[in-house]
């Protein structure tokens, strides 16, 4: 197959294009999450991102909340943001880190407000945010304007044999047109860990890996009251017959094909050193991840499944494919792409990327995903460690 | 060429079963992707899709391979043939 050399997306201000053109209204913590539904229920074509946290929290942790709020908002695939806290001084904060992206971006805060007053005014910013946006067309785009994130869930045999090495096959295809690529799941690469490590592009990416994985192992051998095995595999795994964390792990890691990361990125950090493969430090959690992915500026997602994991993001389209013929056929409102045939020998591994290539160009274009048409948009902020 | 069960690596010693499910004794077709090569084996268990196989006899501490890696260790006795999963094999890890 030939591949396509361009799609059509948004452009935005500062050079990057998005495949999806939402407005946001994004709330800083908690207590605000009321009002920033409130003003998504007034005003047609935006959408609220409520989630748990941004109350006293400190250190790493308070950094990793702005990191994800500022990149949610600068995400290409939000045209504006409204952002809304209790007080000013932190929503300021993100509006000033989103205002970076040239996007227009406006902030209120409830102190000395209330709700209510705060909803008319964010209400009236967002009915113009919203107008503006809608009429933003859809241009040409280079594919080098794709980022593309994976995470694989629910998985089984199926995804190690076909559905993640499907997703191999797209990254070896994309990776020289220039397309930046990222992969995660620094618990489920347990038992891999080594033969990750050795894929790094540069001494210094394999060395950043290997200290995140055993910082995560360490907190692990910490925390844990049992051998995992309660939790990993899961009990979705094990129906699907994976057995222990390593071959889970092995299976993973047949997502990112051939290729070699350049660099290892923090939680929600957006890459640094131009197209190529990242490796994100992330949970492997699916709605966790893509939440870190898309704050990290990845604007559309790949989503391998064995049993039939359900997720979607409301920022980042989730493409979600699948090897499992018992799950393509039982889920089939959830799987966008099925490469089922590939275990019947009827399909080949390249003949699979290609057709994930064409699904995800669709999307990239604007087709639905399954889990958008079903209304799936779990935005689930990673915490580090409890509130002070 | 339709196939009940995959191998992913020559050096691997379980298979993954690719058909709804296989029954005792069946005779199965198997495909060893790395290099394209074909092999067969007699079912002992009946082992749905997604579960593994043992293609030889192991015993009590003998290690996995799949993907031609290291994936647990055998912590019950193993016949070629027999359903390979959480009750005769553990990981190494934690």
């Amino acid at each position: 197959m030939e591949i396509p050399k361009s799609f059509l997306g948004y452009k935005r201000e500062n050079g990057r294009a998005g495949t999806r053109n939402h407005v946001i209204i994004l709330p800083v913590d908690d207590i605000s999450n009321a009002c920033a539904e409130a003003v998504a229920n007034n005003i047609k074509g935006t959408i609220a991102l409520p989630h748990s946290y941004g109350r006293l929290q400190f250190g790493a942790d308070l950094d990793l909340h702005f990191r994800t709020m500022i990149g949610t908002g600068s995400n290409p695939n939000v045209a504006a943001v409204i952002v809304i806290g209790i007080e000013p001084k932190w929503t300021k904060k993100i509006v000033d880190g989103i205002a970076k992206t040239g996007k227009p971006v406006e902030g209120f805060h409830i102190e000395r407000t209330g709700d209510i007053g705060t909803v008319m005014k964010a209400s009236k910013k967002a009915q113009e945010f919203s107008q503006w946006a809608s009429e933003k067309q859809r241009e040409e785009c280079p594919m080098s304007d794709l980022w593309i994130s994976v995470k694989c869930g629910e998985s089984d045999t199926t995804s190690g044999l076909a559905s993640n090495p499907t997703v191999g096959n797209l990254m070896e295809k994309l990776e020289p047109l220039g397309v930046h690529l990222c992969f995660g799941e620094t618990s489920e690469l347990t038992g891999a860990e080594n033969v990750c490590a050795a894929r790094g592009a540069t001494k210094e990416a394999s060395k950043k890996f290997m200290k995140t994985w055993n910082d995560y192992n360490d907190f692990i051998l910490k925390e844990a009251t049992n051998d995992l095995s309660e939790s990993q595999p899961t009990a979705g795994n094990i129906a699907g017959g994976l057995t222990t964390i390593e071959e889970k792990a092995f299976g993973n890691f047949q997502k990112i094909g051939n290729l070699k990361f350049i660099d290892v990125l923090e939680p929600a950090e957006e890459p640094a050193k131009g197209p190529g493969l990242y490796f994100m430090d992330t949970s492997s959690a699916a709605a966790e991840c893509i939440t870190l992915q898309a704050a990290g500026g990845f604007n559309i997602h790949l989503f391998p499944t064995g049993q039939g994991n359900i997720v979607g993001n409301p920022i980042e389209p989730v493409v979600k494919l699948t090897a499992n013929p018992l799950t393509a056929k039982s889920m089939s409102e959830h799987v966008d792409c099925d490469v089922s045939k590939i275990l019947s020998r009827e399909m080949n591994l390249s003949e699979a990327g290609d057709k994930l290539i064409e699904t995800t160009l669709r999307v990239a274009n604007g087709r639905l995903t399954c889990a958008e048409a079903l209304g799936h948009k779990e935005f689930v902020m990673t915490k580090l460690y409890r509130s002070a | 060429m339709a196939t009940d069960i995959i191998i992913h690596d020559k050096k691997d010693n379980v298979g993954v079963v690719v058909i709804e499910k296989i029954t005792p004794k069946q005779d199965c077709k198997c495909w060893i992707m790395e290099n394209d090569s074909s092999a067969s084996i007699q079912s002992i268990d009946e082992i749905p899709l997604g579960h593994k196989i043992a293609m030889v006899d192991l015993k009590e501490g003998d290690t996995i391979l799949k993907y031609g890696h290291d994936i647990g260790k055998v912590v019950k006795a193993i016949k070629k043939g027999e359903h390979v999963h959480v009750h005769n094999v553990k990981t190494k890890k934690w």
